[in-house]
């Protein structure tokens, strides 16, 4: 073995073409001497038929605990049931069949090595490597076959044919890709992400439960998430939720800034904001009372509620949208308006 | 077949010494399949052997087991967004509105036996996946196991890793619990967020407005279908050209470029890869026996609202998620009456560029290097320092943005701001590789250095000598043959020189090899010469 020059830039399969360039790699003149392989050890297993005895023993063992280990998996399958509204049960099920199956697979596996590396023939094989290109008579006949292909189509000569079959190969997909427009319904998605439920005289009401929202309930400092009074009757509920969830805050008047085109969008401090983040929607539902900040666990933005909800940190670029909100005569919450400006996170045509 | 040839092949057969049944099996079998040919050719392959080589493995035998437990979830996973109350084991839960996929995720964990076990199983083993490839590709990385003729295959283990990941969120998604459902709520922003076609793009992925009731179904037949079959064909084509490019060895006494040097497939290395399938197998079984993964009964069904702190995706999906959350405030445009969503196209490119130089390194390197001989030997790191170097500024740029995907979670764990914290990673986004880059340099190239040192004037051995002028000298113990050959085999290249061409010019493409060409190579340190070490006896 390794009776070859092992300077490896010299070797004979990088430099059997001479037309491989060998780049800026120095090719040192003289080089050490590949020494070749080193002398080989004998294991244990193979001086002492006693240990190779106990060896083989310890595979057969192994394969044998993994035969009782699966028995016991089904065993385990039917002597631990679950039991409806029982957790524990779950967890045993979960535990002795998980266990079986495990060690059934593990003492396979370490039978198997153990066998490999003890047992079978120890020691160290060579085989030569050839260059991974084709020989010179296979490249040739290879290029022939094109060449024939070709000659005997005429795919070359024949330009009409040529065209005209790479056009047609071109726009036979796009039908596919018409195809793809039903995936969603003919309504235009732009006019969609305009519009909530939100409307003139929507009541505020609880997320989840639904009840809705006195403003006397609302006591400074005291958060609130908020749906429509409607969110029952949508259509598609979800879809409504993700763009219609409010958060609802108290402030007190004099912590709020509020810009001269908004100041009836409050009653009596008490806010509405979009709960869907600007950046790419996630619910900012973390609110911090004593600096009236709102965090996305998503991504991090902040905003301050007591400036009208702008950016103070984070990724996210506007401000939540604020839904201007009053009371009816019973003292509820109720919407003056949808939001003035679309919800959630920036798309093209947004602007 | 003629019969001489099929009698010849039987009583061949039976020479090797089989049984009666196994023989008249195999030639039975090779009579209608030629399949002696392949047996020959491969039987006895030579496969070289070493721990870092199994990390592709480890790869493989997860996919078994996804693909095994994942068919058995498919047994039981109803994968449609209808609206059910919940009438399962699960106390909690019961009478509560959700959809299909979300209540029979809850059964296949509390009303199936084993189906808990299958689900831990098919995550702790999509986790594992991703983990062994991208570790694999760290080997391949920096072993240059990617160079000639391995460039393809390093082009298909990528599509491979991407796959992977694809394969992760589309299942991550399937259950429609909370966590889930807002990863996809985060897709939806971020493909609203691309130009032009964004708010389309997310209109007909999400068949609507989002989330709408199609997203799991189809994000069901991306993953049990369409990608499976994708990451299946790509992965037999991996090993079919691993085969024909036979795997790379490390250098070492009787090793070379032209031989290969290990165990045949049979039978040794199948029994010891065979055996290692069923240890990872068992080992991912015995991590889903003790440890949850994904509790999405803790969660809850999927709502557009509430959400919860210090949310995590898994963890290869936490770079992506990092990028987004080191964008500095207020990258958003509105020009010419559109809105530019910098804050989510800057994260994207970058991904993009960074992803793009790990699928192209291979045919960056063998640019600046020129060098189009095959190799076999798998260099070892410190042999390539500006390449190793590369790898750790990679390495720790997808650290820095890994570590932006937690956070909330470090600013929580450690008390600190959750400011700091993203100050802190920005400024090492960009600082951390640079500072990387240099150090792993530095130290490949001391150790380069080391290494030529011992080679010449051998190992330190500890045993002090007093010459007789009072000086004191250590002496030396040289290597024996078999140690230094591991020490100097290795290539190494000179910075290009610029050569005008023909017409007498220089070319801008040579100006900038030569230029990248210096930077790679200029610190080069020369494996030692038998004529240095004649030379280091005598002074």
């Amino acid at each position: 073995m390794a009776k070859k020059d092992g300077g490896s830039a010299e070797s004979e399969l990088a430099t059997k073409d001479g037309a491989v360039s060998a780049g800026t790699a120095v090719i040192a003149a003289e080089v050490f001497q590949n020494p070749g392989m080193p002398p080989h050890h004998p294991r244990a297993t193979d001086q002492d038929p006693k240990k190779e005895k106990a060896a083989a023993r310890r595979v057969g063992g192994l394969f044998l605990l993994s035969v009782a280990s699966s028995i016991f998996a089904i065993v385990a399958y039917v002597i631990f049931p679950i039991t409806p509204g029982n957790l524990s049960s779950v967890r045993l099920n979960n535990l002795f069949l998980g266990v079986g199956i495990s060690l059934a697979l593990l003492s396979i596996g370490i039978g198997a090595i153990y066998w490999a590396k003890n047992l079978m023939k120890d020691g160290e094989w060579t085989e030569p490597r050839h260059p991974t290109r084709g020989s010179e008579e296979t490249r040739a006949a290879a290029a022939e076959v094109f060449k024939l292909g070709n000659e005997e189509s005429g795919f070359g000569r024949r330009t009409l044919i040529r065209r005209s079959l790479i056009g047609a190969l071109v726009v036979a997909p796009l039908p596919a890709v018409v195809m793809l427009r039903d995936l969603a319904p003919a309504a235009d998605p732009v006019a969609l992400l305009n519009k909530t439920m939100w409307a003139k005289g929507v009541r505020l009401s609880r997320d989840p439960d639904g009840t809705p929202i006195k403003a006397s309930d609302v006591t400074i400092g005291s958060v609130f998430h908020v749906i429509p009074d409607n969110l029952g009757d949508a259509e598609s509920r979800l879809d409504e939720k993700a763009k219609a969830a409010v958060i609802l805050m108290r402030l007190d008047p004099q912590d709020l800034h509020v810009s001269e085109e908004r100041k009836d969008w409050n009653y009596q401090g008490i806010v509405a904001y979009s709960k869907i983040c600007t950046h790419v929607g996630c619910p900012v539902a973390l609110a911090e009372q004593h600096t009236h900040h709102l965090l996305c666990p998503c991504h991090q933005s902040q905003f301050d509620i007591s400036h009208e909800a702008k950016v103070i940190f984070g990724p996210a670029k506007r401000p939540l949208p604020q839904l201007p909100i009053t009371v009816d005569d019973e003292g509820y919450l109720i919407a003056q308006s949808d939001f003035t400006e679309p919800v959630g996170p920036s798309f093209w045509e947004r602007a | 077949m003629t019969t001489a040839e099929s009698t010849a092949t039987k009583s061949g057969v039976k020479a090797a010494g089989g049984s009666k049944f196994t023989s008249a099996a195999a030639s039975y079998l090779d009579e209608r399949t030629a399949i002696s040919g392949i047996t020959k050719e491969l039987g006895r392959k030579i496969f070289p052997d070493h721990w870092t080589f199994m990390l592709g493995e480890v790869a493989i035998y997860s996919l078994i087991a996804i693909l095994l437990s994942g068919t058995f979830l498919t047994l039981f996973f109803d994968p449609t967004m209808t609206e059910v109350h919940y009438d399962g084991s699960y106390v909690p839960f019961k009478g509560v509105e959700m959809s299909a996929a979300y209540s029979s995720t809850l059964n296949i964990s509390f009303d199936i036996r084993g189906g808990l076990l299958m689900r831990q199983v098919h995550h702790w083993a999509a986790l594992l996946f991703v983990a062994a490839i991208g570790l694999h590709m760290l080997r391949v990385f920096f072993n240059g196991a990617f160079r000639k003729p391995r460039e393809l295959n390093w082009v298909i283990g990528f599509v491979l890793f991407i796959l992977a990941m694809g394969e992760g969120f589309t299942g991550y998604s399937l259950p429609d619990d909370l966590l889930s459902g807002n990863g996809l709520r985060i897709i939806d922003g971020m493909v609203k967020g691309i130009p032009l076609v964004g708010t389309w793009v997310s209109y007909l992925l999400f068949g609507g407005e989002f989330p709408g009731g199609v997203i799991v179904p189809r994000l069901y037949s991306l993953h049990i279908l369409l990608l499976p079959a994708i990451l299946v064909a790509a992965l037999g084509l991996h090993l079919l050209l691993m085969v024909i490019n036979k795997h790379t060895q490390y250098g070492g006494p009787g090793r070379t470029n032209d031989n290969v040097v290990g165990v045949p497939v049979m039978p040794n290395f199948a029994a010891k890869a065979g055996g290692f399938f069923f240890v990872v197998f068992g080992v991912i079984v015995l991590i889903s026996t003790f440890f949850t993964i994904n509790p999405i009964w803790n969660y809850g069904p999927y709502d557009p609202a509430p959400i919860s702190a210090g949310t995590q995706p898994d963890w290869y999906i936490g770079f992506l998620d990092g990028a987004l959350r080191l964008v500095p405030p207020g990258w958003e445009v509105v020009l010419w009456n559109h809105t530019y969503s910098f804050n989510i196209l800057a994260p994207m490119i970058i991904i993009g560029i960074f992803i793009l130089l790990v699928l192209l390194y291979p045919f960056i390197e063998i640019w600046v290097t020129g060098d189009k001989r095959e190799h076999h030997i798998a260099d070892r790191p410190r042999n390539a320092p500006v390449r190793t170097a590369i790898g750790a500024a990679g390495v720790s740029f997808y650290a820095v943005l890994w570590a932006a995907g937690g956070s909330d979670v470090i600013a929580t764990h450690f008390h600190l701001t959750i400011e700091a914290v993203t100050h802190t990673l920005q400024a090492l986004l960009i600082l951390a590789p640079i500072i990387a880059f240099w150090i792993t340099k530095r130290v490949c190239i001391s150790l380069q250095k080391k290494d030529r040192e011992v080679a010449l004037h051998g190992y330190e051995s500890g045993r002090m000598v007093r010459l007789p002028g009072g000086q004191y000298h250590e002496v030396h113990q040289p290597l024996d043959d078999y140690e230094r050959w591991r020490l100097v085999d290795y290539h190494d290249y000179k910075p290009l020189m610029i050569r005008p061409g023909a017409d007498g010019k220089i070319k801008f493409s040579q100006r900038l090899r030569a230029v990248v060409s210096r930077w790679f190579f200029e610190d080069r340190i020369s494996p030692a010469t038998p004529k240095e070490l004649e030379q280091g006896g005598h002074h």
